[in-house]
């Protein structure tokens, strides 16, 4: 059965063998020794990890194994969470995240998040995305309404919604308002996108939407998802990485291309997993 | 089939709902009563001239313009001080300390011990501190500080309260987003805490402008028009308070005042709720 289509210039996603080389394996972001805790409760520990330019990195595992708490660290969004220790080292493109000197402010336009549950504000369509493009820079009112619009097309929403952009985001659907999340990430042009399970509170229509649309941002974004859909990530990701919980605390038990964690994983708790006997 | 599972009213049932409508009933009842009451006695004596010209004969006749003028004279003064305190106040507690940190839970001990404060506390602290200490003597100043006080701990908590229940997302994706803190703040936060804010404000004014024993002592008995702040004013609560209790014959301009306060509760209320309403529709769209 051929996905849903979200924009028409939409490529579907190959089978694994097939994948198209979306991206060169450049390291855009590269993770050393990196650990986690919540006052004394370790989230992870000790991972190692390099994310490519361009490509589609699936983070899989089970429940509590650390994966959003990975992801949350790479923009420093850990920062508001009280008691929260993050160690180790995070190099974005050259850039050390975790040094206490670096701007988290521009860190985050650089690297944008979409969260598991839609969370527009409690504004219009148009001042959701109006109102980051401002806090950033952008003034002028012709640039402004092109900026949206083009948003809204990336994002395939603008049809939808073009009549409408000053009724509430909040009046939107699931599927409609997670779009707009992404579209008000892509409006401030990052270079990674963290989706955090972004599908995961949406029906299956609205589900394979936001799915396609992920696999269009291939090679414009680096993107990193964190999914408990197995299915998902074999169908979308370029690369993958196995979360597990051992000794109490979140562990990398494996990485690589999406082809040898689906197809030839080394690792046994790998192999139990993706084979659905574990997890 | 919901019927079956609907328990059928047993005897225990039908006591505890006679008891339950009772009880409701009950006070409504004393709530009509007492309006009914002072409409009752109260109306016929309102009139353009009793609103806006001074009493005479020490209340039995005349108005009570002056009494107006300072009664909001004081809710000026108390608004003006608290809401600005008050909303910062409510900022850093709920945006900037955590629930387990000790400036956090010491601010908040403090603020729920001083809002069980009797009334008549913080009228001699007021008419200590600010009439003698301060030097500003009995005075609107005086008595609209002291009233500030009074309201704050109220102002504050519910402001708070409603701070806090800004959904987490709104903060997390406008960090993610690269927001400031002081941007998420003020166009986000701020808007979606107003009916906290709100709620404090209501329940803040209706215990300023019915106050009586903070007022005696701190902005006086004085029923002239007031010309300054620094003026002494009678505030409407203390003139219904005199009247009542000091003049006799004074009862019946005791009623119309009465009658003229709650008024003004109910006007303040719903003209709060209105600007709230339309600011809100402007600030923040919702569905």
């Amino acid at each position: 059965m051929k996905p849903f289509s979200a924009t028409p210039d939409t490529q579907p996603w190959a089978p694994l063998e097939q994948r198209p080389a979306c991206c060169v394996p450049k390291p855009f972001i590269e993770v050393e020794q990196l650990s986690l805790h919540y006052g004394q409760k370790p989230a992870f520990h000790g991972v190692t990890l390099a994310i490519n330019q361009g490509c589609i990195t699936a983070i899989v595992g089970p429940s509590g194994c650390g994966k959003t708490s990975f992801l949350t660290s790479l923009n420093r969004l850990t920062d508001l969470i009280a008691g929260c220790r993050v160690e180790g080292r995070i190099h974005l493109d050259g850039l050390d995240v975790l040094a206490p000197q670096t701007d988290v402010i521009h860190l985050r336009r650089r690297v944008g998040m979409i969260f598991q549950k839609p969370n527009p504000f409690p504004l219009s369509i148009r001042k959701n995305l109006e109102f980051p493009l401002r806090e950033h820079g952008l003034r002028d009112r012709e640039r402004l309404a092109g900026a949206i619009e083009t948003g809204l097309r990336d994002v395939g929403l603008w049809d939808e919604v073009k009549d409408r952009l000053d009724s509430p985001a909040l009046a939107l659907s699931g599927g409609q308002q997670q779009r707009l999340c992404m579209a008000r990430a892509l409006v401030l042009a990052p270079e990674v996108l963290l989706m955090d399970e972004p599908c995961s509170a949406l029906d299956p229509l609205s589900s394979g939407i936001v799915e396609d649309l992920i696999v269009s941002l291939r090679s414009r974004y680096t993107v990193l998802i964190v999914t408990h859909n197995l299915a998902q990530a074999r169908r979308i990701a370029d690369y993958a990485a196995l979360f597990w919980t051992q000794n109490g605390t979140g562990r990398l038990i494996e990485a690589g291309t999406a082809k040898h964690i689906f197809g030839t994983p080394h690792e046994p708790l790998t192999v139990a997993y993706v084979s659905g006997m574990r997890g | 089939m919901l019927n079956t599972l609907e328990p059928h009213p047993g005897g225990w049932e039908r006591l505890a709902t006679t008891f339950v409508w009772s009880a409701a009933a009950l006070v409504t009842a004393t709530f009509c009563w007492l309006l009914g009451d002072i409409i009752w006695h109260g109306l016929s004596h309102i009139s353009w001239a009793f609103l806006t010209t001074p009493p005479r004969n020490a209340g039995r006749e005349g108005g009570i313009g002056p009494i107006l003028v300072s009664t909001l004279l004081i809710l000026g003064v108390c608004l003006g001080v608290a809401v600005p305190l008050g909303v910062g106040t409510a900022v850093l507690l709920a945006e900037f300390t955590t629930d387990t940190s000790l400036f956090g839970r010491l601010t908040r001990r403090s603020l729920d011990v001083l809002s069980g404060v009797p009334s008549i506390v913080f009228g001699l602290f007021g008419n200590a501190f600010f009439c003698k200490t301060l030097g500003l003597g009995f005075s609107i100043l005086s008595g609209g500080l002291t009233l500030a006080c009074m309201v704050l701990p109220i102002l504050i908590r519910s402001t708070e309260e409603g701070f806090r229940t800004v959904p987490t997302g709104y903060r997390l994706s406008a960090a993610a987003l690269g927001l400031s803190r002081t941007t998420t703040l003020l166009y986000l936060l701020l808007p979606a805490a107003v009916p906290g804010l709100l709620v404090g404000l209501v329940l803040g004014v209706g215990r300023a402008i019915a106050e009586t024993a903070a007022l005696i002592f701190t902005s006086g008995y004085v029923d002239r028009m007031p010309q300054s702040l620094l003026d002494s004013g009678r505030a409407l609560s203390v003139h219904i308070f005199d009247l009542s209790m000091n003049v006799s014959g004074g009862d019946s301009h005791a009623y119309a005042s009465a009658l003229v306060l709650i008024f003004a509760l109910l006007a303040i209320n719903g003209a709060t709720s209105w600007l709230t309403k339309h600011w809100l529709s402007r600030r923040i769209v919702t569905v």
